[in-house]
């Protein structure tokens, strides 16, 4: 079976925090239609290599790059790049979930919507539906729509900002620990769901859980102080790792 | 005795204590309010609230040009004041680094220590002396640049508080910063914001220093707001300094009455904000 296209590529990429620097000399690939985990112990550069690639990183103080990100081919770092238009295409969920306190259900879920402009209600209620369908929350939300985001218990909030961040219709969807905060129910309700979304996207998802990583990825790549040390189809990865480094982590000898 | 009975000792006492702080925090301002009660409450009436003040030596009569002025005077300085002191606490909060945050926050911190008199005698300077007659505008410009340190403060304290994720989650999205902060952040803290603006609006009501020499008081009921208008507390002052028994009991009354007012618009506005925060749940 031929190499499936790359969707997202990095070059040589480089993420500094003003003088320090967090993460050296990476080069991966994502290709499309899979999903992507990122391990490593914490504080070994994972959660900026996956906020470099929306270009979230820069908006933490004193974050710069060197090298470069392409996404289809085009280095998003380019001048010519806008980068709010870029994050629609990049959608982020994050560790906690963050439902905007002030909205009803329905509001969340529109609220990406809302910045393309014109769509009439009908659109709206339409990709909204799908939107929640799609993160498997719409049978337990239906009834309530209107009601504030908030009254969801936590497991329904991520999966909130899972349909959030799906309803733009974005190309790559980056998750940051989506279930680090929540039981064992809501992270197996959350795994289930990314084997639906990669039908359509390309996901990239940062684990601490090494089981997480095997039951739900296609690749993996294992970063260690800064630096991605080994990456490939995860199943090589768990059954035979080439780094001795990646190794030990995977078995639990460190991190 | 055991352990577990000294703790309990110990955590009893300290329990006490705090309800001792909490009793005397608020004993002096239960005092105010009974003895304002005390010495006001037998002078208002609905003649109070609705007639124009007699000359000295009448009786009867009421202050209803000052509650019409006041009204005026604290409505104009929030007009101005509210609009300027949270758009500047929303700059300060969301570019902490910027050299003009930095500007802002020093002279915000300078005017909340600036006594009041002292801004309305640059209220008189800057306007009432170049119009060569005092105004009410005078006295609400006096009060509205009393108002926005205190609501630009309160404000970019506020903003804080919204965690960076919820920012970080807008911003993921697509949203531009000016949107992440307008829709997403300020929402969020909005009763947070409303309850600093409305504390200032109960400050700046009871303010009479800045008002002595620019809406100076008036007999008569006035809504021009470019010529001398009656306020609270301006008529407390009179009233209060004056000779005749009744003026003092009309004193107490108006000072009574000011309270009220102050009262009465925290409580309406937080009226407003449950129901606001009911129609978007």
């Amino acid at each position: 079976m031929a190499e499936p296209p790359a969707r997202v590529e990095t070059d040589k990429l480089t993420a500094m925090y003003g003088k320090t620097t967090a993460l050296r000399n990476v080069t991966l690939s994502f290709a499309s239609n899979q999903v992507h985990a990122l391990i490593g112990p914490s504080g070994c550069g994972k959660s900026t290599f996956l906020r470099t690639l929306n270009r979230m990183h820069e908006l933490s103080e004193g974050g710069w790059i060197t090298g470069r990100v392409l996404l289809d081919g085009q280095d998003i770092y380019d001048p010519g790049v806008n980068a709010m238009q870029l994050r629609r295409k990049v959608g982020m969920v994050f560790q906690r979930p963050t439902p905007f306190p002030t909205m009803s259900i329905f509001e969340n879920v529109a609220a990406g919507l809302r910045l393309n402009g014109r769509l009439s209600g009908a659109q709206l209620g339409e990709i909204v539906e799908r939107s929640l369908r799609h993160a498997a929350l719409w049978d337990e939300v239906k009834d309530r729509l209107k009601l504030n985001a908030m009254a969801l218990s936590g497991g329904q909030q991520q999966r909130l900002c899972i349909a959030r961040t799906i309803a733009p219709s974005p190309e790559v969807v980056l998750l940051d620990e989506p279930t680090a905060s929540l039981d064992p129910q809501g992270t197996q309700r959350i795994e289930e769901l990314l084997f639906e979304l990669k039908r359509e996207y390309t996901i990239v998802i940062v684990t601490h859980n090494m089981q997480q990583a095997a039951r739900v990825s296609d690749t993996t790549a294992f970063f260690y102080l800064g630096t991605m040390v080994e990456s490939g189809p995860t199943r090589q990865m768990f059954t035979a790792p080439r780094s001795d480094q990646t190794e030990a982590y995977i078995t639990g000898r460190f991190g | 005795m055991n352990r577990r009975a000294i703790r309990r000792l110990a955590s009893n006492l300290m329990v006490g204590l705090m309800v001792l702080a909490v009793v005397l925090a608020v004993l002096p301002l239960f005092f105010i309010l009974l003895h304002l009660v005390l010495k006001g409450a037998s002078s208002l009436s609905w003649d109070f609230f609705t007639k124009m003040p007699v000359p000295a030596g009448e009786t009867g009569g009421g202050v209803a040009n000052a509650i019409v002025g006041t009204l005026i005077i604290v409505g104009t300085a929030s007009l101005i004041g509210v609009p300027v002191g949270v758009g500047a606490g929303i700059y300060c909060a969301e570019y902490p680094h910027s050299r003009l945050t930095w500007l802002s926050r020093f002279v915000a911190d300078v005017m909340n220590g600036t006594p009041s008199i002292v801004v309305g005698v640059f209220a008189w300077t800057w306007i009432v002396a170049r119009q060569k007659h005092f105004s009410a505008l005078a006295g609400s410009v006096a009060l509205a640049l009393l108002m926005v340190p205190m609501v630009m403060r309160t404000t970019e304290e506020m903003i804080k508080l919204v965690p960076n994720s919820l920012r970080e989650a807008a911003l993921a999205l697509g949203y531009p910063r000016w949107r992440t902060s307008l829709s997403v952040v300020v929402p969020t803290t909005l009763p947070g914001i409303v309850t600093g603006t409305l504390l200032a609006v109960a400050r700046i009501a009871g303010e009479t220093a800045p008002l002595l020499f620019t809406a100076l008081g008036s007999q008569y009921l006035s809504f021009r707001i470019n010529q001398p208008m009656a306020a609270l507390p301006l008529t407390v002052f009179t009233y209060a300094t004056g000779p005749y028994e009744e003026w003092h009991r009309f004193a107490w009354a108006a000072a009574l009455v000011l309270i009220l007012v102050v009262l009465l618009l925290g409580v309406g506005a937080r009226l407003a904000i449950g129901r606001s925060s009911v129609a978007n749940g």
